[in-house]
């Protein structure tokens, strides 16, 4: 089977009783790339953690072929990277280097190795001056670069992205665009943003109240929810 | 703000940047050690010091003013005891307490401006300190600036509205938020964590190898130190 | 009341200093066991709080307002050990980058705030929050700032630091009102906090026993006593008169007061102990 992520009957309940998803079926093929919609509080950031298995819930999910489980969380995790909303949050470490390098460490690459790495993927997306600089001092676009960065330094073969593009300015979200779209990891988009889609995805799911209620294209998807303000 | 200064001063080139972080931190505490200890009728030993440190200012290339200007924070504490020491007659005394505290706020300056934290902390750590607390540094030191912004933003939210009246209902308030954000924040952080395949430890990146030079910087600084001591 | 270098005499910082490394190792370590790699992030992130918290005007009354210090704060959220850490971690950030008190007096101020401050702004709270949770909370706050406080100006005026007699009621009455503010400020940012979560505040279950804990406080609060009286003895008024005094003598004196204190502290506590063991045996 060659799709990068496969799942059945995905059911999630949060502690307080809320029923997060409602039996979620998805999909995704290799080198293919899906935006997720919906309303805020539909339910699409909760999918994305149960990705790598931040949260556990009742259903099958098969990541690169691997059934998620307590034995293959770390290897799905080298295979799986997610790049969150809020990088501050994804760049924790003192200096840019050592936080990309923070991922290749965990796997258990030499620290000289592990930098080495770094430094290749700081290259890949042009953040090269960077490197000795603490993460706080960076614009919104840069913060995003490293944090995709340290993603990338995984060596992952999908790229899951939640709202890469909230607090940024156009110029900028047109060279993360870019590099997006460089990348040939398979991508799952979480966006608001239906330009970012439209560039970045051929096709699209549509969340409501923890359950997919639409998918296709992503060009029909946009117009049958009218997911544009304008 | 004040800490964003120090660390763009403490990534320059200057051979005193260059010098091991441990080197330093030795040099540091054993000038400590000489000032804390000289007495107060040495005044020469004081201006001896004093010119020791614009000199180190120099080879590294710090604004003397700017180190001056932070080390002289802690003048208003210091000056209130000096006058009182003054008042009750040990003027000598009364001198000494403000150049020791003002001499060691720019030698502590002159560390930190020239050696990045990662660096310090890591020399900290090769000398036996706990890890938990390096790692415990560098998280806060990390994300100060984040937190104290939020604070400062959501002050002047408050004020917008009207709040210089303030109460302390409302400070309460803030706290409470601000608090629960950050909660919320740490445990984003463990998630992204988590994503990059944590697994319960963080693994340490080590310092390069004490070269021959450091051992001169140290040496010069103890020997330094040392006759300016006993000498003045 | 962080100490600045130069203040303190060479007895009393390298004494302190002495003291308080093991202590934090030790402090390390249990936070280590309690709390795990993971919790490094919480930890790091209610340092940087409580340091951005500190900017936030609490106003008391006509044109005076108060601030969080946090120590008792810190220590309902999180526990002692951890709580001892996270103000350690600032501390030395502070001294270092922030030149807010000395790097010789490290020690001291450590021993003052992260360790002394938290034990006293943890241990009221665990001994009477079940009686009434909100006198506890403002007795954590309290105690926490007194005690670091009056450490902080008994090892001052050990190190013969002068100080007339007016300005030294004048501090203590400063430091009573900070006590009350902190006091005041803890109780209404723990309220504040446990509307939005109660499970924040709950705190880490105690591991030791009430009576132990009794013992602690009482141990703690003797060894801040103590140190007022020593510092206040006929010798240190003396040494401010200017009158001649064998240094080597009066160091010894010193450290040996100190180490007095610190040994009735331990009794205290390994007292405690054997008493709180007898009892649930």
């Amino acid at each position: 089977m060659n799709q990068a992520i496969y799942i059945r009957g995905l059911r999630y309940r949060y502690p307080d009783g809320t029923q997060a998803l409602n039996g979620i079926d998805f999909h995704l093929d290799a080198r293919e790339s899906v935006a997720l919609f919906g309303a805020n509080g539909s339910g699409k950031t909760t999918f994305v953690l149960h990705l790598n298995g931040l949260l556990r819930g009742e259903g099958s999910i098969e990541i690169c072929g691997l059934p998620l489980a307590d034995a293959t969380l770390q290897q799905i995790r080298s295979k799986i990277g997610v790049v969150f909303q809020d990088s501050d949050e994804q760049l924790f470490m003192p200096t840019v280097l050592e936080d990309v390098a923070f991922g290749p460490l965990n796997l258990g690459l030499s620290p000289a190795d592990a930098l080495t790495r770094a430094r290749t993927v700081l290259k890949r997306v042009g953040m090269t001056h960077a490197l000795e600089r603490a993460p706080y001092h960076l614009s919104a676009g840069e913060k995003k670069r490293v944090a995709i960065a340290g993603v990338l330094a995984m060596d992952p073969e999908i790229l899951v992205l939640d709202e890469p593009t909230t607090f940024l300015d156009p110029p900028t979200r047109r060279d993360l665009l870019a590099l997006l779209r460089s990348l040939p990891q398979s991508k799952v988009v979480v966006t608001h943003d239906a330009n970012l889609a439209r560039a970045l995805t051929t096709r699209a799911v549509f969340f409501d109240r923890g359950q997919i209620s639409g998918e296709g294209d992503v060009m029909e998807i946009i117009q049958r929810f009218h997911w544009e303000y304008s | 703000m004040h800490h964003l200064v120090i660390d763009r001063w403490s990534r320059g080139t200057s051979p005193l940047h260059q010098r091991d972080p441990r080197a330093k931190l030795a040099a540091l505490l054993v000038f400590l050690i000489a000032l804390s200890t000289t007495p107060p009728a040495a005044q020469a030993a004081f201006a001896t010091y004093a010119v020791v440190l614009i000199l180190a200012a120099t080879l590294a290339h710090l604004p003397i003013r700017g180190l001056a200007g932070r080390a002289a924070l802690v003048l208003p504490f210091s000056a209130t005891f000096a006058l009182l020491t003054w008042w009750s007659g040990d003027s000598l005394r009364a001198l000494a307490l403000a150049e020791k505290s003002f001499l060691s706020g720019m030698a502590a300056l002159l560390l930190v401006g020239t050696t990045p934290l990662t660096a310090w902390t890591a020399a900290l750590e090769s000398w036996r300190a706990p890890r938990m607390l390096i790692l415990v540094i560098q998280f806060v030191y990390r994300y100060l600036f984040v937190i104290a912004e939020q604070a400062q933003r959501m002050r002047w939210a408050a004020l917008c509205r009207g709040s210089h009246q303030g109460g302390f209902r409302s400070a309460a308030g803030l706290v409470g938020v601000l608090f629960a954000r950050s909660w919320l924040r740490a445990d984003g952080i463990y998630r992204s964590m988590l994503a990059r395949g944590f697994r319960g430890r963080f693994v340490p990146v080590a310092l390069a190898p004490f070269q021959a030079s450091d051992a001169i910087f140290v040496s010069t600084c103890l020997a330094g130190c040392l006759v300016i001591r006993i000498l003045l | 009341m962080h100490i600045p270098d130069g203040f303190l005499s060479t007895p009393v910082w390298g004494t302190l200093d002495v003291i308080s490394a093991p202590a934090v190792a030790w402090v390390a370590r249990r936070a280590q066991r309690d709390t795990q790699d993971h919790r490094i992030p919480l930890l790091g992130v209610m340092g940087a709080f409580v340091f951005a918290a500190q900017m936030i005007n609490f106003p008391v009354g006509p044109g005076t307002s108060g601030h969080l210090v946090g120590g008792a704060l810190l220590a309902i959220v999180l526990g002692p050990a951890a709580a001892s850490l996270v103000l350690t971690a600032i501390l030395v950030l502070q001294a270092l980058i922030f030149q807010d008190g000395g790097v010789l007096a490290l020690g001291a101020n450590v021993f003052n705030m992260a360790l002394a401050g938290v034990a006293a702004g943890y241990l009221p709270y665990r001994l009477w929050v079940h009686q009434s949770r909100s006198s506890a909370i403002f007795a954590a706050g309290a105690l926490s700032v007194m005690t670091s406080a009056c450490l902080a100006l008994g090892q001052l005026l050990i190190s013969g630091v002068p100080m007339p007699g007016g300005v030294l009621w004048a501090s203590l009455a400063l430091f009573v009102v900070s006590a009350l503010m902190e006091g005041a400020i803890t109780v209404a940012a723990v309220r504040a906090i446990e509307r939005l979560n109660p499970a924040w505040v709950a705190g880490p279950r105690p591991t030791s026993s009430r009576t132990l804990a009794g013992v602690a406080l009482a141990a703690l609060l003797l060894v801040v006593v103590g140190t007022l009286v020593a510092s206040a003895a006929p010798d240190g008024i003396q040494r401010l008169t200017g009158q001649a005094l064998d240094s080597a003598a009066w160091s010894q004196r010193t450290a040996a007061g100190i180490a007095g204190l610190a040994l009735i502290f331990v009794l205290c506590y390994l007292g405690g102990k054997v008493i709180s063991r007898r009892r649930s045996a």
